[in-house]
């Protein structure tokens, strides 16, 4: 098996809460807690997860927007987190995010062309003319004209701003995109465009997607594997097809049935779970998951379960399995 | 089943935006009615008029600009769009309440959770002592599954979670037993675990109490799981109206099926997903014709310059597309004859 394009190992970030005249440290939100996982090439790793799960932290961190607090991050053989600021500028040319908020994330002041062009720029690709012409080239890509170059963000609709996100996304060229919520904020008819256009642009550039969202649906149909994060920690990764048929984590199951079907005929024995996330800053002892599981043991109060893989390629942390539990 | 009366009814509301750019249509001649004690879904896209269609019935549409220029809204046989404000508020969250999408915004942060809920029964039920207020109060907060009444009563909405706002403006919504609750996008700011919950809640009161509830939102998956009846907006029009079953099952406008289809389903995986073609027009920008003809894959003609009406298709479904008129069936049938 060839080395992954991603490999994650215990990616921590603690942030501080602060009070006091002093601002003494008085605790840490646990955003993210000891988290590891691989993406290989050209596949596309879903991660799902509730508000607060950390998921977007994750991201933020594999790109160094946000620095982590304790792990390692290796792309492609080189480990991200031990580059200084400047060599990390130049790895971002290989990874790039397409952000949740297509309203926000364009700079209402430039042209689209303005836009594009600016990754190009900061990573010195080819000259003023080539530029341009690459520019053009992937408004066409995504579906946009060339004539629309001229226009600023403004005179898009929401769908078609996400298109010129993903095309400012793709202009470097890069081996690896994380897609932080892109079609969250889009009306279904619209998603399903650039769910598609996602999908094809990844088979015509060979391209490897960490796609974050909270719809299990949107992420069952584009992910070749998914992970399932809670508070901070993973509690389940394996391929999309045995996750979302044989879900092993009680958090899982209770997310999977949670989710609303589009079939009125469709009966399903529901898993409610009760309660709400507890506070990140607080978490509870042991599996985090505990305090809401319906198969809650003993075990499960005092002691973290090891995120193990159980089944070939399915992983899960949970007390159920033997392979979770201290040996 | 006994036939259930019909509690609210709308008939041809129309309700504009007067902008700088001329009269904008957000809900354009709709008509549709809720009975006794049923859960009646409105679906649609961002900009089909979903909310103004429930702001219109609430009394509530932002004026100026918007104004509701034609049509009526019967409820209890008086008609809501003639009732003037002080009327109005008799009726507005006594028989028709409302909860909305943002239990975060629509709490006051200033106030307890019970100062909150009594001023909503003091204000429609002048009569009752201090100690009756205070029990019902208590009682709503119980029937929505708040654990420690007595204790929120006393807390802050910021010291709740979004899922027990959510559920407390739920309990002041029912305060007062309205036979209508309308609920705007009620789960769409919340996770799927409390979404699930939410809903079920919504469902079981409507049943232990029969509120009728009118349900917005943009999900379908929602609406499958709990409506009995499914009402389908586009542009500000109706195009299509069922039970739930005939609609998911069914469907028969081009839009709902195209709808249905680009949904992801987490069961399965399905290939490439269906994508209807174009965007949602901006409202008031089609002026003749169907107004979703552009992105319409069976478009002809008549489509673009004439309006479709809604056409019975089969006993409570009804479809705004010319495929469906009987004088277009019979012409394509004729037409297959003589070939």
């Amino acid at each position: 098996m060839t080395e992954p394009l991603l490999k994650v190992e215990g990616l921590k970030k603690y942030f501080p809460i602060k009070s006091g005249v002093l601002g003494q440290v008085k605790n840490h939100v646990k955003a993210v807690d000891d988290v590891s996982f691989v993406v290989h090439e050209g596949e596309t790793l879903g991660i799902v997860g509730e508000s607060g799960c950390g998921k977007s932290t994750t991201g933020r961190m594999l790109m160094r927007l946000l620095e982590p607090t304790d792990g390692k991050v290796f792309f492609d053989g080189k480990e991200l987190t031990d580059l200084s600021n400047q060599e990390m500028r130049k790895m971002r040319r290989d990874i790039q995010m397409v952000f949740q908020d297509p309203y926000a994330s364009l700079n209402p002041r430039h042209t689209i062309e303005k836009i594009l062009m600016e990754p190009l720029n900061v990573h010195e690709i080819g000259d003023p003319k080539e530029r341009k012409k690459k520019v053009h080239e992937f408004l066409e890509i995504v579906g946009l004209s060339s004539y629309h170059a001229k226009r600023y963000p403004h005179q898009f609709s929401g769908g078609q701003r996400q298109r010129i996100g993903i095309a400012r996304a793709l202009m470097t060229n890069p081996k690896l995109i994380i897609a932080d919520e892109p079609v969250s904020a889009l009306d279904v008819s619209i998603q399903a465009q650039v769910l598609n256009l996602m999908q094809d642009l990844q088979k015509e550039l060979k391209l490897t997607y960490i796609f974050i969202a909270h719809d299990l649906g949107v992420v069952r149909h584009i992910s070749d594997r998914v992970g399932v994060m809670y508070l901070g920690q993973m509690a389940e990764l394996a391929d999309s097809e045995s996750l979302y048929e044989k879900p092993l984590h009680p958090y899982t199951q209770a997310l999977l049935s949670a989710v609303p079907v589009p079939d009125p005929d469709f009966t399903r024995e529901q898993v409610v779970i009760k309660g709400d996330v507890p506070s990140p800053a607080n978490p509870p002892s042991g599996c985090r998951f505990h305090t809401r599981c319906p198969f809650k043991m003993d075990i499960c109060e005092t002691t973290v379960p090891k995120f193990a893989e159980v089944e070939k390629g399915h992983s899960v942390a949970c007390h159920l399995y033997k392979e979770s539990r201290p040996q | 089943m006994r036939e259930r009366k019909t509690i609210l009814d709308v008939k041809g509301l129309k309700t504009s935006f007067f902008t700088d750019d001329g009269e904008v249509p957000a809900v354009d001649n709709i008509d549709f009615h809720i009975r006794e004690g049923e859960v009646l879904g409105i679906v649609g896209e961002s900009g089909c008029g979903k909310s103004v269609t429930s702001l219109s019935i609430m009394g509530l549409v932002p004026s100026p600009p918007g104004k509701i220029t034609g049509g009526e809204i019967l409820f209890q046989d008086k008609d809501l769009t003639k009732l003037n404000e002080k009327k109005m508020r008799a009726i507005r969250g006594n028989d028709i309440a409302m909860i909305f999408q943002e239990p975060m915004t629509s709490l006051n942060p200033l106030f307890t959770i019970g100062d909150q809920l009594r001023e909503a029964i003091k204000i429609h039920k002048r009569d009752w002592s201090k100690k009756q207020i205070q029990e019902r109060a208590v009682e709503m907060m119980k029937l929505v599954g708040l654990p420690r009444a007595e204790d929120l009563m006393k807390e802050y909405p910021h010291q709740l979670s979004g899922g027990m706002r959510q559920r407390v403006m739920i309990a002041m919504a029912l305060l007062c037993d309205p036979k209508v609750l309308i609920a705007d996008e009620p789960t769409t700011a919340l996770d799927v675990t409390i979404q699930a919950q939410i809903l079920k809640l919504i469902k079981n009161l409507n049943e232990t109490l029969n509120t009728a509830v009118l349900l917005i939102t943009h999900d379908l998956g929602v609406v499958a799981e709990t409506c009995e009846r499914v009402i389908v907006m586009y542009a500000g029009k109706v195009v299509e109206e069922g039970p739930v079953h005939t609609i998911f099952k069914d469907p028969q406008h081009p839009y709902t099926r195209g709808l249905l289809e680009s949904v992801p389903d987490m069961r399965f995986k399905k290939e490439r997903l269906y994508s209807i073609p174009g965007n949602v027009p901006k409202p008031g920008s089609i002026r003749t014709g169907c107004k979703f003809a552009a992105r319409c894959e069976f478009a002809f003609d008549r489509c673009l310059n004439e309006n479709p009406d809604l056409y019975q298709t089969a006993d409570d479904h009804q479809t705004r597309c010319f495929l469906f008129d009987s004088k277009e069936v019979q012409a394509h049938d004729r037409t297959v004859v003589k070939s």
